[in-house]
């Protein structure tokens, strides 16, 4: 299998507060990581760190290359800033996000997302109207146009209900196994993580311990 | 009505401005920026009473200080806590100055009151002409940035995810903003512009499920408002810009009553 995130030692701090040192994983093409963790433990942090739009206090990140420059990302952030007094439908809301395109790939792209992430039938529906989990499937479709090689959701199902929480989860799973799609997902629903994702990073104490999901034990974990 | 040579300079006028203003008033509104076109209206005064006061056209000085005003307050409105406070200083002492320049360049009330409230025949050939000009510039960058402007104004969050340099974004948004206040200024005055920077896009907000179909919507409104303000002030005699208000307002409060009702 080849990596595609690798972090040595990385350590990060806000001022004086530390957040965390010496995390260590890799992140290997076409897994699932869960990244674990109690509010406030640096799940955000670490993924801004991913984006490059923080820089890490120590360490070194390495995300892979391919032919045509790095690998690419795409980021489901955990909070959005959208006024949903606009009627913008699904499908205008994930235009929105399609600025890099000729106008030619333009529709047929954003087709292509709508269809991957099942919201082609309701396409038309207003973006404000879509339930939480709708809303979620629309802001991955977004952040799949790019065609990343990984995707990064920030709490994902925080405000979810159970169905939706696992129709998510599903969909996740399926473009993992059809479209080889690498898969790294924050949350502290350890249950949900244990069923879908492979691997963990968790965060806990100021720092990150790594392994396998089916091994997670969060009793040996909390101290 | 057409039949005077500055009543056809008015319509062409008005017509640019509500195109403009209308379109640019929709990344205004996305951007919840509404107190950033009043505080720039009234550095436009400011900046058209400094060019009375050195002697050239008021568009020019309302053009430099609208674009400095809006690099600075929207660069100080991104970055600090303080919004409220700070912008209404900024406002407090650009009117100030404004009303300086007018007194110490002894120009009449008159002239104060055209930069304030508008005025239809301020507007000759010279006028549309630079009109023309500066709206195709306007719109020529909208065009040029146009998926890029409305990525970062209607989901900023989703534009940094994607690695969109949403600073430099903003900063074209704000130079586009600066001028379409001086556009807008030209007919309906400094003190109202932000009128129709604000209101047509807040009723279309309601209106339409795509941008491009919000923009329709917002220039259409701001079409209505500034043919009927224009026709209204030639029957009656009365203020052009009161009109145009007058219909904007009413459009705002029956689609968002609509809305409401509906919501
Ligand atoms: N920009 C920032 N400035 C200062 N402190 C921050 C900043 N971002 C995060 N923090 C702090 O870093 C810690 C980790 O935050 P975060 O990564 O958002 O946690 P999580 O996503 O796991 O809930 C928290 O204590 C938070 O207050
Ligand atoms: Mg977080």
């Amino acid at each position: 299998m080849t990596e595609i995130i690798k972090a040595k030692d990385l350590g990060m701090s806000f001022g004086d507060q530390d957040v965390f040192e010496n995390v260590n994983f890799t992140i290997e093409k076409g897994s699932k990581t869960a990244i674990l963790g109690e509010n406030g433990s640096g799940k955000t942090t670490l993924i801004r760190i991913i984006m490059n739009t923080l820089y890490p206090k120590s360490g070194w990140l390495m995300i892979c290359d391919k032919e045509n420059g790095p690998c690419k990302i795409g980021y489901v952030p955990q909070f959005r800033d959208i006024d949903h007094d606009f009627p913008l439908s699904i499908r205008s809301f994930v235009e929105l996000g399609a600025p890099m395109f000729k106008n030619a790939e333009y529709k047929a792209r954003v087709a292509e997302v709508l269809d991957k992430t099942e919201l082609t039938e309701i396409a038309d529906y207003r973006l404000g109207r879509a339930s939480g989990g709708q809303k979620q499937r629309a802001y991955l479709a977004q952040a799949l146009l790019d065609n990343p090689d990984l995707i990064i959701l920030d709490e994902a199902t925080a405000s979810l209900d159970p169905v939706a929480k696992e129709t998510l989860l599903s969909l996740l799973d399926r473009l993992n196994e059809t479209e080889k799609l690498t898969i790294v997902f924050t949350t502290h629903d350890i249950e949900l993580a244990r069923a879908h994702m492979n691997e963990y990073i968790f965060f806990a104490n100021g720092t990150a311990t790594t392994g396998s999901m089916k091994d997670f034990d969060l009793g040996v974990h909390h101290v | 009505m057409f039949s005077y040579d500055f009543m056809q300079y008015a319509f062409l006028a008005s017509t640019l401005i509500a195109i403009t203003t209308g379109i640019v008033g929709v990344f205004v509104v996305a951007r919840n920026l509404s107190f950033l076109a009043h505080t720039l209206s009234e550095i436009g005064f400011a900046g058209a009473a400094f060019a009375v006061f050195l002697n050239i056209q008021p568009l020019w000085g309302m053009l430099l200080f609208t674009l400095l005003g809006s690099v600075g307050v929207g660069g100080l409105s991104l970055k600090t806590d303080q919004k409220e406070s700070s912008i209404s200083a900024i406002s407090a002492f650009f009117i100030g100055l404004g009303i300086l320049f007018l007194s110490i360049s002894g120009s009449t009330s008159r002239y104060a009151t055209s930069i304030l409230f508008g005025s239809i025949i301020g507007v000759d050939f010279d006028g549309v002409m630079q009109l023309v000009i500066l709206s195709i510039i306007v719109l020529l960058i909208i065009a040029i940035f146009y998926r890029k402007l409305t990525f970062t104004s209607f989901d900023t969050i989703g534009a940094q995810a994607h690695r969109l340099p949403t600073g430099i974004i903003s900063l074209i948004f704000l130079i586009i903003l600066a001028m379409s206040v001086s556009i807008g200024s030209q007919i309906v005055g400094s003190l109202l512009v932000f009128i129709l920077l604000t209101l047509p896009a807040s009723s279309a907000k309601y209106l339409g499920k795509t941008v491009p179909k919000m923009m329709m919507w917002s220039v259409g409104i701001a079409l209505v408002g500034v043919w009927l303000g224009l026709w209204l002030g030639y029957m009656t005699n009365l203020p052009v810009t009161f009109f145009i208000s007058l219909i904007e307002v009413i459009i705002y409060l029956i689609v968002y009553l609509y809305h409401l009702k509906n919501a």
